[in-house]
């Protein structure tokens, strides 16, 4: 059930954010709930206040910390937070996050993929969001990130996964490990990414935002773990028409 | 009398008394003492990052980069996001 990334074993297939919890506290309950081993964390300004202590929060709970580039729209911009996150956090993992635009927060290809290959170089371990684009996922993976992460429908939208297909074929031409990224509303869209063969599925708004973040943080996780379960057992293949479950055999009919 | 050194501190001006090292300027914004290899002396970890003109200054370096005047310097850290 456990999956690696530069010879880390993760038991827990749910990658958390932190973003839009109101309170560390509740952050706090829901990170504990929903089991994660792995979670991101913006790069910001330091301005003193108790704001950056997300970073202590973490490792009080002995999450891994995963930095992300939000908020960049040029590869120059996401080159520089990842080396500055690499430097504060002591990582070399990064989520490599470059925007087109406010509006719609999607990836801009071009951009993303500059962005990419620098960081290769650079020894970067590379998570890249990408669009749900099977042919941008294959480039990236060629260019030699670590993990391939198609948004299921923009940030924060809840829209749950926009284009099944496309991220069945981008699991499906993968030799890295495709993560779920964006988009989940609520459990069965976790619970689907899983089972359209994702190795994991990285969530923040669904949870955070939630009424009760630490229920919906469980409920993400068992649906994670549901979802992982379904893919790899076999499910029957869809019939047009009824197949009985019970035999006919020895049934008793009135004369 | 030492001239005064005005930098920009993570997007504002910010005057310095005389030379400091990123490693002063550091340990003096988040109130702690500073090693020569740029972690805190209490042995807890800074999670910060320096960059100097778009630079990131390895914290190793710190102690031994003196700023200047006109230098652009960001501070950052982790916060909730993602």
């Amino acid at each position: 059930m456990t999956w690696n990334i530069d010879e880390v074993t993760l038991n827990s297939r749910l990658v958390m954010g932190t973003g839009g919890a109101s309170s560390l506290s509740i952050l706090e309950q829901a990170l504990e709930a929903s089991g994660t081993e792995l979670t991101t964390v913006a790069l910001r300004r330091y301005d003193g206040t108790a704001r950056d202590s997300v970073f202590a929060l973490l490792q009080r709970l002995g999450i891994r910390i995963l930095p992300n580039t939000a908020g960049c729209y040029t590869a120059r911009d996401a080159v520089l937070t990842a080396r500055l996150a690499r430097e504060a956090l002591e990582t070399n993992w990064v989520k490599l996050e470059v925007i087109a635009d406010e509006e719609t927060l999607l990836p801009d290809p071009v951009e993303l993929f500059r962005a990419a290959e620098e960081l290769v170089l650079d020894g970067f371990t590379v998570f890249a969001y990408t669009n749900d684009d099977p042919a941008l996922a294959k480039r990236l993976e060629d260019a030699g990130v670590a993990v391939v992460m198609p948004a299921g429908a923009p940030i924060g939208s809840g829209l749950g996964i926009l284009n099944p297909h496309n991220i069945e074929t981008i699991v499906s031409r993968a030799q890295v490990p495709v993560i779920l990224d964006a988009g989940i509303g609520t459990a069965s869209d976790a619970a689907l990414a899983m089972e359209l063969g994702c190795t994991a599925v990285l969530l923040a708004s669904a949870v955070t935002r939630a009424h009760d973040a630490s229920a919906m943080a469980r409920a993400m996780s068992l649906a994670v773990e549901s979802g992982h379960l379904a893919a790899h057992a076999g499910r029957i293949p869809k019939r047009p028409l009824a197949l009985a479950s019970s035999s006919f055999d020895g049934m008793v009919t009135p004369r | 009398m030492t001239d005064t050194i005005t930098i920009t501190l993570n997007g504002e001006r910010h005057a310095l008394a005389g030379p400091t090292t990123a490693k002063d300027l550091i340990s003096g914004i988040v109130d702690k003492e500073i090693g020569a290899d740029g972690s805190p002396i209490d042995g807890s970890r800074l999670g910060i990052a320096l960059a100097v003109d778009g630079e990131v200054i390895r914290r190793g370096q710190w102690s031994g980069f003196t700023l200047a005047e006109g230098h652009s310097v960001d501070i950052v850290t982790a916060v909730q996001g993602g």
